[in-house]
């Protein structure tokens, strides 16, 4: 139970991380004309941390503590 | 390979192909070996999420917008999170309370109101039909344009023709009787739709390779991968604001953050996600890959959205092609009729997953919670009477899966044509939005109230029909346009897409803003000034407590009356058909070890309770209450009554909660107990060990002394110089036997901190003169060399000199010992390192055996092996060293000497005022804490 709690905790944490993410001005840091890799920088930046975010979500669900 | 005949017979066989599966599961749910009991297809499951929006409407919003079709998946991965928290707590009460409906949901918590589950349905069915629309259109498009092939005409172009020429109204009455055949085969009650789920979970399947599949022949296929795709839209005039699209969209931030929230509530609201995340959850376990497996997909499902958008318009210049339909037309126009096929299909799988599963959950809604608590109490129609309810069950659902399909038909005739798929899309959201605060509210806070919740559902849908569904239909013709421009009578404050006048936002964030201020502020008002009833008061605290009671004292506790088990298992016959009743009856008695029918059942208030739960799990829980209250004679509790039960079982809870913390400090303080009983065992071990090595240790001396006493007393003819070597043994022993003596006063005093410190500044340096002055004489008798390197100054450590010179003498005297017999040497050195004085005495003997360096400072331990050689010490002297060393605040420690001898070190640290004494007190406490 005490584990289950701990990772309700986490998981909070990680929609306020998104929220954080995916909002002004975060994302104004990254709506500029430029291109990593060929991607325009705001396209990769948003697909990157997503991909991120879903990683941390699935390490923290399938924590076995 | 695209005419007409082949891409009927695809669709139709794509369908049967659903069919085969869904029978499949359900034949395997029969034999109960569950296909869908699995964490996979449950995640797959949600992906109905992705529908024909997704499939064709992400890139048109892309075309146009950039980034701006994203929020619709980040917003559900935000939720996602929460949903650890959040889901299974709804998983949790829908299980025990055996909810079928999002609608039953609600009314279940605000008293069981079969009026607030009516209105919940009704905007649900009103809300989702322009989403159903959605689904129609980009079926009956996808579907006119694949038979243009190889032309690529839009659909608009085509012409309007009559109703019964038209594709989407073919769709929908296929699409219809698919549904029926598929989802009302029975009567599940609250069981799952099995086959429904594993049809759906292939579906995602299908609609995520199809996309994928034309993602990868556009980026890679027609262009030269995302680099290429990018860099030619970058040199487009046109394409070049999208960029950077949060600039050029109107509202910017703020629109992409409402869309975010907007989605969050949808993924949780919307019909047909309920239906597969609460009502077909098989095992709340299967959440904790979901929540990750589903964001993924949707992470995978919009990957190529830009690259087809930009590739789109790119390709088809000028806009004569809709960006809808791109996902098709890109490999139509490249002549990739296989892939084209394939698109089709994919997007056919896309909507018909939704319009499916959406179409049974808002049937289930429609029938118990709307049409049933109406058709219970009208008692003209004597279905009170009828023995056999569930073929009227099973026609209502079937009526409303059509009835639902024709209003999506109806309204894609009305409005379809004046906005995109994604602006039909969101116009749904908002509609299911206006269930969160009634449905988050109702699970987190007890004081929301019937009438609050509907106070807060009535202003919110009506804002959101006031402002979305109205301009919708003014845009379409079929309102006067001037009810947008100049605002109703002419009121310009009360235009509906500048309400009050607050302009600048997108219709979606105006929206979304007025109506979720209506019906937020309406809920919370309404319910702080008014009060519950006890029905209200019991479930609102059987929903917001659902983890904190155990689930057989939930609902029966609340129930006072008089029923006989006939009348229930008629009731239970009459909705769930015989076999269901007899079943149910079985399971109940053998909860409580009983064997019915041989042994009858007592009708007391928990069976009453398993009976209406059961009857819910088929015709909603207000239909259920109406059912049950008409069977039995109850007497009604009164708030009073309820407040007690609820007090009594949080207050159990209480204690409960409190007897756990007693009996786990009680748990801690007899571990602490049996601890310490471990000490006393291993100290009274230590104790017996130290006295039988001391009288050990005392009896060889003793023996000696004795023996040759004895010898000079009896024999008086003993010559001289035997008598002299005979006494001189003896004061020998007799020298060892007080050393020994002197050490274990020592030790006693040390160790138990009653020695006296008498502490000074202390030159490390002339201690080491002085020690090795006082031995000089031993060193000459065994021929031993010494070897001084000493600095010319050193700071002065604060200690005990006695002490000091103590631990300097028995190194040294230990050295002496085993340094090597022929050529001994011995090194002493004294060096000032990080704080400290570091003194080393080091010899050339055989040195410690490797494993003995830290057991040699205990107590009694001596070099070597104690069996073979003669013991040469008490035993003692390093295990005091250790003891004054550590006190002064220092370190003692063995390791081997360059030459191959032991080298004894230990450190003590260099006086630095009162801080330093203070950190020894310290340490010394600490010691005298560990004993």
């Amino acid at each position: 139970m005490h584990g289950f709690e701990k990772n309700s905790q986490r998981m909070v944490a990680l929609c306020m991380l998104g929220c954080l993410l995916f909002n002004f001005p975060v994302l104004a840091l990254f709506n500029v004309p430029a291109t990593f890799l060929g991607v325009p920088v705001l396209y990769a930046y948003i697909f990157v941390a997503w991909g991120l975010l879903i990683a941390l979500m699935a390490w923290v669900a399938e924590k076995r503590d | 390979m695209l005419q007409g005949w082949v891409v009927v017979a695809t669709s139709f066989a794509y369908l049967g192909l659903l069919f085969a599966i869904a029978y499949y599961a359900d034949r395997r749910a029969d034999a109960g070996r569950s296909l869908i009991a699995n964490p996979y297809i449950y995640a797959l499951s949600l992906a109905v999420y992705a529908t024909a929006w997704t499939f064709y409407g992400s890139v048109g919003r892309a075309a146009s917008d950039g980034v701006g079709f994203l929020p619709i998946y980040i917003g559900p991965t935000l939720m996602i999170a929460l949903w650890w928290v959040v889901m299974r707590k709804v998983l949790r009460i829908s299980k025990e309370h055996r909810i079928t409906s999002l609608a039953d949901f609600i009314a279940s918590r605000y008293g069981k109101s079969a009026l607030l589950g009516g209105v919940v349905t009704v905007i649900a069915v009103i809300g989702i039909v322009p989403y159903i629309s959605l689904q129609l259109k980009a079926v009956s498009n996808s579907f006119t344009i694949v038979l243009q092939y190889p032309a690529i005409v839009m659909p608009a172009k085509v012409g309007a023709v009559p109703v019964l020429q038209d594709t989407a109204l073919w769709v929908a009455l296929s699409l219809a009787l698919f549904t029926i055949l598929f989802g009302t085969r029975h009567l599940y009650s609250a069981e799952h739709h099995e086959g429904m789920v594993a049809a759906i979970a292939f579906e995602s399947l299908v609609k995520l390779l199809a996309f994928v599949a034309v993602g990868v022949f556009v980026t890679y296929g027609v262009y030269g991968g995302f680099g290429d795709v990018f860099a030619r839209a970058a040199a487009d005039p046109e394409l070049r604001p999208l960029l950077t699209p949060l600039e050029g969209v109107a509202g910017g931030y703020a629109s992409w953050a409402w869309l975010t929230i907007l989605s969050m509530l949808a993924i949780m609201f919307l019909p047909r996600q309920f239906q597969v995340t609460v009502i077909e959850n098989t095992d709340e376990k299967h959440l904790n890959k979901a929540i990750w497996l589903f964001p993924l997909y949707m992470l995978v499902i919009n990957l190529f959205v830009l690259p087809i958008a930009f590739g789109g318009r790119l390709h088809f210049p000028g806009g004569v092609v809709d960006a809808d339909t791109f996902v098709l037309t890109i490999p139509m126009a490249e002549r990739q009729e296989l892939l084209a096929l394939l698109v089709f299909v994919g997007g056919l799988s896309a909507a018909t997953g939704m319009v499916i599963v959406e179409t049974i959950a808002l049937s289930t809604m429609v029938c118990n919670d709307l049409l049933m608590p109406v058709l219970l109490r009208m008692k003209s129609l004597r279905l009170n009477e009828r023995t056999d309810l569930t073929g009227l069950l099973l026609g209502i659902r079937r009526g409303a899966i059509l009835l639902i399909l024709l209003l999506g038909y109806l309204y894609f005739r009305l409005a379809g044509e004046a906005y995109a798929l994604v602006s039909i899309g969101l116009i749904s959201f908002a509609a299911v939005a206006q269930f969160a605060p009634a449905a988050l509210g109702g699970i987190f806070w007890k004081g929301g109230t019937r009438r609050g919740a509907l106070a807060g559902l009535a202003a919110g849908f009506a804002i959101w029909s006031y402002t979305l569904l109205l301009p919708a239909l003014a845009r379409s013709g079929w309102l006067p346009i001037g009810l947008l421009e100049q605002g109703p009578f002419g009121i310009a404050l009360l235009r509906p897409l500048q309400l009050f006048g607050l302009s600048g936002l997108d219709q979606i964030t105006h929206a979304m803003l007025w109506s979720m201020i209506a019906n937020l502020g309406a809920y919370v008002l309404v319910s702080l000034t008014g009060s519950q009833s006890a029905e209200e008061h019991r479930q609102a605290s059987l929903f917001v407590d659902v983890f904190r009671r155990s689930p057989e004292a939930g609902g029966a506790r609340f129930w006072r009356g008089t029923a006989s088990a006939t009348d229930l298992h008629n009731l239970l016959a009459r909705f769930l058909g015989i076999a269901a009743a007899d079943e149910a009856f079985r399971d109940y008695a053998q909860r409580k070890g009983l064997l019915w029918p041989a042994q009858a059942l007592d009708a007391d208030a928990e069976f009453v309770h398993h009976v209406e739960t059961q009857l819910a799990g088929a015709i909603g829980a207000s239909s259920a209450r109406i059912m049950v209250a008409s069977a039995v004679k109850e007497e009604a509790l009164t708030l009073e009554e309820v407040r007690k039960i609820v007090d009594e079982a949080s207050q159990v809870v209480m204690y409960s909660h409190r007897l756990e913390q007693k009996s786990r400090e009680l748990e801690a303080a007899s571990a602490e107990l049996r601890a310490a009983n471990e000490q006393l065992k291993e100290l009274d071990r230590l104790k017996d060990d130290f006295l039988s090595t001391v009288t050990h240790e005392l009896r060889t001396p003793l023996t000696s002394i004795r023996a040759f006493s004895e010898i000079l007393a009896r024999d008086p003819k003993v010559d001289l110089e035997q008598r002299r070597r005979f006494l001189g043994i003896i004061a020998k022993e007799t020298e060892r036997l007080t050393r020994l003596i002197n050490q274990v006063l020592d030790l006693a005093k040390v160790e138990s901190g009653r020695a006296d410190w008498n502490e000074s500044a202390v030159d490390l340096r002339e201690v080491i003169d002085d020690t090795v002055g006082a031995m000089s004489q031993v060193f000459k008798e065994r021929n031993v060399r010494l070897e001084l390197q000493l600095p010319a100054k050193v700071p002065p450590v604060r200690g005990d000199l006695d002490r000091i010179i103590q631990v300097m003498l028995n190194l040294l005297s230990n050295a002496v010992k085993f340094c090597d017999p022929q050529h001994g040497r011995i090194n002493v050195t004294l060096a000032e390192q990080g704080g400290a004085l570091r003194v080393e005495v080091c010899d050339n003997g055989p040195g410690v055996a490797p494993g003995d360096e830290k057991i040699i400072f205990d107590k009694f331990v001596q070099a070597g092996d104690t069996l073979t050689d003669k013991p040469q010490g008490s035993g003692l002297g390093l295990y005091i060293c250790r003891h004054i060393v550590e006190h002064h605040g220092g370190r003692i420690w063995v390791q081997r000497a360059p030459a191959g001898g032991a080298c004894f070190a230990f450190t003590l640290p260099i006086e630095r005022g009162a801080a330093e004494t203070k950190t020894k007190r310290r340490r010394h406490d600490e010691e005298s804490a560990d004993r």
